[in-house]
């Protein structure tokens, strides 16, 4: 098990998280369902296993930390929308366990391929509020440089990224470099082409990449039984992947099905897979109209089993959180949401005429052509 | 009246009424009615045999389209989005647009691919392109935008009554649109491949199409508003079919003005308006008063919403060009 593992804090220094009190996924506790599961739903902890109860302690307060964070700066984005302040906002509400579980396992020069709607993830890695909304306020076309966060930009093609969390594990695999490669897609990305041909790839090369799906039951308004009649965790047993399946509301378990996957594939074991079920709360994005595809009573069973509200029955029931704990995450939290308003707001439209010089490496003398045309043509309006 | 996205659901309807081989297929195209509502209440009238909701797998939508029409159904393909068709763009060059030159003309593939395109709503990446220089020449395949209620309830039955392969652009930023249609029984059936002299003017003749036209049609009230001043009097062509191209109707009205500006929202380079300015060159030259202008994107990504306005073909870009061919 990794001891070097160093998770940049949410502000975006790094701190060194809490040794990892997880072993192997042999000896993980199965809900009845048959999904890994550490945290019952009323928040018990269900485990027999001999784990050390600081280290999990400290580890969950953690791990309460980032999701608290990231659903404070879901819920301005969102509000920022409905102010007009954002063009777009997709949601990753109830999602938090399944992502701050996730990249709290990996270290912190695991490369990851995201989709567009981890914000908890990218929040855990350091990237900025403003960075996160560049993109859906429609000042860019992305948020931040991947180099230092080791996180790359948001790929809304569904799919597309899985190819090049590939590509690039086979790259790590020729340098001889023990980074492992994490790429996460959603139920309804798993019927694309490019997850069977990534997959594949993966599997036949003994590629050093974690596939992670996160399960939140829609794509749009398909219903992921009928996306899919396996569950993905066995397709991906099917390509020849080492497959988990988790529950994705329950960051501990999460934390550690990732932690053992993470360590199987940086060890040569080849690509891996984990499915995490879990629910997308919010609609599929601020456009969207979910009553139109979903019943009122499915969200409220869904709410039933809160991530966050999970960890807080733990915390409290353990003992491992005090008012002073608390009350610091919910002062972080104000900060962040303030810092979200304030930069977001600060945000100002590109310059197009700067675009011209971001398409190739050198300016071609008619695109030349075409910016000296637009800004003369600009600034014909000026005087 | 009817908005362009409810003449498109009408026309729908009365073509899976017409004839039960129609079925339509598509991301989210049934309960939730399409995310653009074109396909609304479909399902649940004509059931889910015939409106089905597809995986999500563009590549799998065309490829089981074609198939389907190997078995004598006449399939409508939805797209979500402009940006997505690439997935399936192998599917639809080489083998949707192939199939019957393949067969020595004995095999037909009825598939209409609708596709919301274009931008001016103000979305994200990926969700604004226009791809269609990329099928109009690929042989094979019919290019057709609607622009209009009208045409769009109308074109919609003829692509799905024709027997070749149809790429059916809708302007997402006319969906809203509101127009008139005609009712069913009145008039000839229109041909799909027959471009609409919307406006009739003397001076210039704009030749664009899809969600050009309301803006080209703006731009010639303006030009028609100042003509006490400078005269100009604009002609507006909504090409509607881009491939085959209605070359008899372009001819016929540049002729007589003497002066063409095409109209698009796509990078001008090796965009469409490319091929309708050198058939202009070639047909009317010596009717011709001035070089055949361009206006369209430039050569860049589509980009962030907050600047597209100022990328987009506006009013003054056209008026400008309208300025300039006249000058010369
Ligand atoms: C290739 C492609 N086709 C269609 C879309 C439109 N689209 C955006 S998100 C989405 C649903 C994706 O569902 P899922 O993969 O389960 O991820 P989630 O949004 O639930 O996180 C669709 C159909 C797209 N972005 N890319």
């Amino acid at each position: 098990m990794s001891t070097s593992n160093i998770v940049r804090s949410p502000a975006g220094s790094s701190t060194p998280s809490p040794a990892n009190p997880f072993t192997s996924t042999a000896d993980l506790p199965r809900a009845p369902d048959g999904f890994i599961q550490f945290i019952a739903p009323d928040g018990q902890l269900r485990t027999d296993t001999d784990v050390d109860r600081d280290a999990l302690g400290r580890l969950t307060r953690d791990l309460y930390r980032g999701m608290r964070l990231a659903r404070r700066l879901d819920d301005e984005a969102f509000a920022l929308q409905r102010q007009g302040e954002l063009g777009l906002w997709l949601q990753c509400r109830g999602q938090e366990a399944a992502q701050v579980g996730s990249i709290a396992a990996v270290r912190a020069d695991d490369y990851v391929f995201p989709s567009y709607r981890e914000h908890a993830a990218a929040l855990w890695r350091g990237i900025r509020p403003a960075d996160l909304l560049r993109q859906w306020r429609g000042v860019a076309n992305s948020g931040w440089d991947p180099e230092p966060y080791s996180f790359h930009i948001y790929t809304l093609v569904l799919a597309a990224q899985l190819l090049h969390a590939t590509g690039y594990a086979l790259g790590v695999q020729r340098d001889g470099s023990d980074t492992v490669v994490v790429a996460y897609f959603g139920d309804g990305a798993a019927s694309e082409g490019d997850a069977s041909e990534a997959m594949n790839i993966a599997a036949t090369n003994d590629a050093p990449v974690l596939f992670f799906c996160q399960d939140n039951h829609w794509a749009i308004s398909t219903a992921s039984s009928s996306q899919s009649r396996t569950p993905i965790h066995r397709r991906g047993a099917g390509f020849g992947l080492r497959s988990e399946w988790v529950d994705g509301n329950d960051v501990l378990a999460v934390y550690a099905v990732t932690s053992a996957l993470t360590e199987h594939v940086r060890s040569g074991g080849g690509p891996a897979l984990i499915e995490a079920t879990t629910y997308r709360m919010g609609g599929h994005s601020t456009s969207d109209d979910p009553t139109r595809y979903r019943t009122d009573s499915e969200l409220e069973a869904w709410r039933a089993k809160d991530p966050l509200a999970r960890v807080e029955a733990l915390l409290r029931a353990e003992g491992w959180s005090d008012t002073a704990f608390l009350d610091e995450i919910q002062a972080e939290a104000d900060e962040l949401a303030d810092r979200t308003r304030r930069e977001c707001l600060a945000l100002q439209a590109p310059d197009l005429a700067d675009a011209f010089a971001t398409v190739l490496a050198d300016v071609p003398q008619l695109l030349q052509e075409e910016h000296d045309a637009f800004v003369a043509y600009r600034d014909s309006f000026l005087d | 009246m009817l908005t362009l996205c409810h003449a498109l659901n009408s026309g729908l309807r009365r073509a899976m009424e017409d004839d039960a081989k129609v079925m339509l297929l598509g991301e989210d195209i049934g309960r939730l009615g399409g995310v653009f509502r074109v396909t609304d209440g479909l399902q649940k009238d004509f059931g889910k045999a015939r409106v089905m909701d597809s995986t999500l797998a563009e590549s799998g939508i065309i490829g089981t389209a074609i198939g389907l029409a190997l078995r004598g159904y006449r399939p409508v393909c939805e797209i979500q989005f402009d940006g997505f068709v690439y997935p399936a763009f192998n599917q639809i060059v080489s083998q949707l647009a192939k199939m019957r030159a393949r067969t020595n003309g004995r095999t037909s593939l009825p598939v209409v691919v609708r596709i919301p395109v274009g931008g001016g709503i103000g979305a994200v990446e990926h969700h604004s392109e226009s791809n269609e220089a990329y099928f109009a020449h690929t042989a094979g395949l019919r290019v057709v935008y609607c622009s209009s209620a009208d045409d769009a309830h109308w074109m919609i039955r003829q692509a799905i009554a024709g027997d070749d392969p149809v790429i059916f652009y809708e302007p997402k930023r006319r969906y809203w649109m509101k127009g008139e249609v005609t009712p069913e029984d009145e008039g000839p059936p229109r041909p799909l491949d027959r471009a609409h002299i919307v406006r009739r003017g003397s001076d210039v003749t704009l030749l664009t199409y899809g969600g050009m036209v309301a803006t080209c049609l703006a731009a010639a009230e303006a030009a028609a508003e100042a003509a006490a001043e400078d005269g100009r009097d604009v002609e507006v062509v909504d090409l509607r079919s881009i491939s085959p191209l209605d070359v008899r109707t372009i001819e016929e009205s540049v002729r007589r003005t003497g002066r063409a500006v095409v109209v698009h929202e796509a990078p001008t380079f090796a965009g469409f308006g490319a091929e309708v300015a050198a058939q202009v060159m070639t047909r009317c030259f010596y009717s011709l008063e001035a070089p055949v202008e361009r206006v369209g994107g430039f050569n860049l990504p589509y980009p962030p919403a907050k600047v597209e306005e100022e990328y987009l073909p506006d009013l003054d870009r056209i008026l400008d060009a309208v300025d300039r061919v006249l000058a010369a």
